[in-house]
């Protein structure tokens, strides 16, 4: 609750009427509609009095007001969800008005704090909420989800497309280049995608641990972690437990592969690559409170995951598969770099020095367009040097992907969900630009074949 | 089967929004904006644990009154009314209780709800819920809406009350 100020009187005559509400003699609370006006300048509302003995408003005592909208949309549910409550005494109907003074407010309207930050900014209460109940219980009583949504939660999942799109690409080049074993290939993308998601959790453990991802209140699908310890979904114990089975998880078949290819240079990129992943969040480097972390991710994802990928296959480097590596950890660093825009104001009270905490907003949104754009020209720059096949050309189709994005997060920047669907788009570039360049050396593998 | 007048019956089956008035800790009331459910006896309101402080009120108080005052949240059937009662809380299971206990009267009434727990990954702790279990014991109808106008006021009969 917060004092009566003019704003909330003016706020309430938006309203078509109140409910007017008091606790009765036997104790019950009673609440009755009414017609009102308000008086600004006053500080006061003037309500129909209700007739009747039996709902003659008190007053000795505190009453409350409310007045409260939805917009039902069939099919959808409600929006324009927005109430205010004012509490305060009233005077003795005068010609059947009564006055009502207001001396406390209290309200949300979604117009203003959007639902999914009011949900996300009552969590405590939640917790408090549910400790009480256990309390009451005698047994600990936590929030749950289903087995499968709970893990695709917590090691977000969906953003393993960071991890297929440089490991295939390598294979793919691997293959150009006449070396392809096919399970060494289904070996790399399942180690691949433990060590992504090793990565992921321990992120979201000390992102938790230092209070990042508590002190932002806009988390989406795409941003502000996993959140399953702010949910209490799991308990730290538990998410130690599953990291740890993750990392040995990617570090039994990395092993494999080292062993398997008898290659030094594998096992240095697989070291260099979870120490990076971990480096990232974890003390003592916290790479992305440095001011590194979109370079770090450029880096792990881009040609560490592509050219681990190639040398899995073929035992040695190439300048070839570092180069098909540049669009990838542009677009992958870009996936990053867009998702903290919504998240900079929680990284920077964590003191998270990510790109958007450190930049003004055009700069922001320049600096977006200028390194998407950048991927493509390696692509064709790739191809005009005669690194890169020609039908790998085809990843340019991706385009407007770019510019769609730019619009969006230049119209949306300071609105975290309207950014959503920007957010969607720019993981898609990242994913079709990958798609795309595969398919374009699977094409040339099947022209060299033919001809 | 219960004893509300059958007009206050169909406003509680068709309202999408009701107020919930409940008394704080300092004998102040408050209101909330809540769907009502109707299993013909009982009102059956709920409250996620995100926004549970209501459901500490009632467990401290359980005294509470259900207004339906809306005409947008009634569809336009004429007609307001108010229901004193005596609510609890039942919160054994908030995972999955409530699903069993009010989820087929809520998508009745709001179908749109199924598609919103297919979603139960993205807002966890919004369907952690409890049941508001109200037991009516007086009423007060406006037929035409007008509180203007004295109501019509009917009382439980004495062994239906709480």
């Amino acid at each position: 609750m917060e004092g009566v100020q003019v704003g909330h009187l003016a706020k309430l005559a938006e309203y078509p009427f109140v409910v007017i509400s008091w606790v009765d003699d036997a104790g019950y609370p009673l609440s009755v509609a009414a017609t009102f006006e308000v008086d600004p300048a006053g500080g006061t509302v003037s309500l129909t009095a209700p007739a009747g003995e039996v709902v003659a408003v008190p007053t000795d005592r505190e009453v409350n007001l409310l007045g409260s909208h939805i917009r039902p949309t069939p099919g959808q549910g409600y929006d324009e969800r927005r109430y205010l409550q004012l509490w305060g005494r009233a005077a003795a109907p005068v010609a059947g008005r009564i006055s009502f003074s207001p001396t406390h407010a209290w309200g949300w309207d979604e117009a203003e704090i959007p639902f999914f930050e009011y949900a996300e900014r009552s969590v405590p209460q939640s917790r408090r909420y549910l400790a009480q109940l256990s309390e009451e219980q005698g047994r600990t009583v936590r929030p749950r989800l289903s087995l499968g949504w709970l893990l695709l939660r917590t090691t977000r999942l969906p953003f393993l497309s960071a991890t297929l799109v440089p490991v295939l690409l390598g294979i793919a080049v691997a293959a150009r280049h006449g070396d392809f074993q096919w399970w060494l290939a289904l070996a790399t993308i399942i180690g691949a995608s433990f060590a992504h998601l090793g990565i992921n959790v321990s992120n979201d453990i000390f992102d938790t641990l230092s209070g990042a991802d508590e002190m932002n209140v806009n988390p989406t699908q795409f941003s502000g972690g996993s959140r399953v310890l702010i949910y209490d979904l799991l308990t730290l114990r538990q998410l130690v437990a599953l990291d740890l089975g993750l990392f040995g998880g990617a570090a039994a078949i990395g092993l494999y592969l080292v062993w398997a290819t008898a290659s030094q240079t594998l096992l240095l990129i697989g070291v260099v690559g979870i120490a990076l992943g971990i480096a990232y969040t974890a003390p003592p480097l916290k790479l992305v409170y440095r001011g590194v972390g979109e370079i770090a991710v450029a880096i792990g994802f881009g040609p560490i995951m592509l050219l681990g990928a190639y040398v899995v296959q073929t035992g040695s480097l190439s300048w070839e598969a570092a180069l098909a590596s540049v669009p990838v950890a542009i677009l992958v660093a870009l996936i990053l770099y867009v998702n903290e825009i919504p998240d900079r104001v929680g990284d920077a009270a964590a003191g998270k020095r990510t790109l958007p905490v450190q930049l003004p907003q055009d700069v922001v949104t320049g600096a977006y367009l200028v390194f998407a754009l950048a991927a493509f020209v390696a692509i064709g720059g790739g191809v005009i040097g005669g690194l890169l096949p020609v039908p790998t050309l085809i990843a340019l189709a991706a385009i407007p992907l770019a510019f769609r994005v730019h619009r969006g997060i230049r119209q949306n920047y300071a609105s975290p969900y309207a950014l959503m669907a920007s957010m969607g788009t720019n993981v898609n570039l990242h994913l079709y630009v990958g798609g795309l360049l595969v398919a374009g050396y699977v094409i040339a593998i099947i022209v060299a074949a033919l001809t | 089967m219960g004893w509300l007048p059958e007009p206050v019956e169909r406003l509680l089956d068709t309202a999408l929004v009701g107020e919930l008035t409940v008394v704080r800790s300092d004998g102040r009331p408050i209101t909330h904006p809540l769907i009502p459910l109707y299993d013909g006896e009982q009102i059956l309101m709920h409250s996620s644990t995100l926004f549970s402080r209501k459901l500490e009120h009632i467990k401290r108080d359980p005294h509470v009154s259900v207004s339906l005052t809306d005409p947008i949240a009634l569809k336009g059937l004429p007609g307001r009314a108010t229901i004193q009662g005596t609510a609890r809380v039942i919160e054994d299971d908030p995972h999955a209780q409530w699903e069993r206990l009010i989820l087929d009267l809520w998508r009745k009434k709001e179908p749109v709800i199924d598609a919103f727990l297919k979603m139960r990954v993205a807002l966890p702790l919004f369907f952690e819920r409890a049941v508001i279990e109200i037991t009516p014991e007086r009423c007060l109808w406006w037929a035409d809406g007008d509180t203007g106008h004295v109501p019509e006021v009917t009382v439980a009969p004495r062994e239906k009350a709480a």
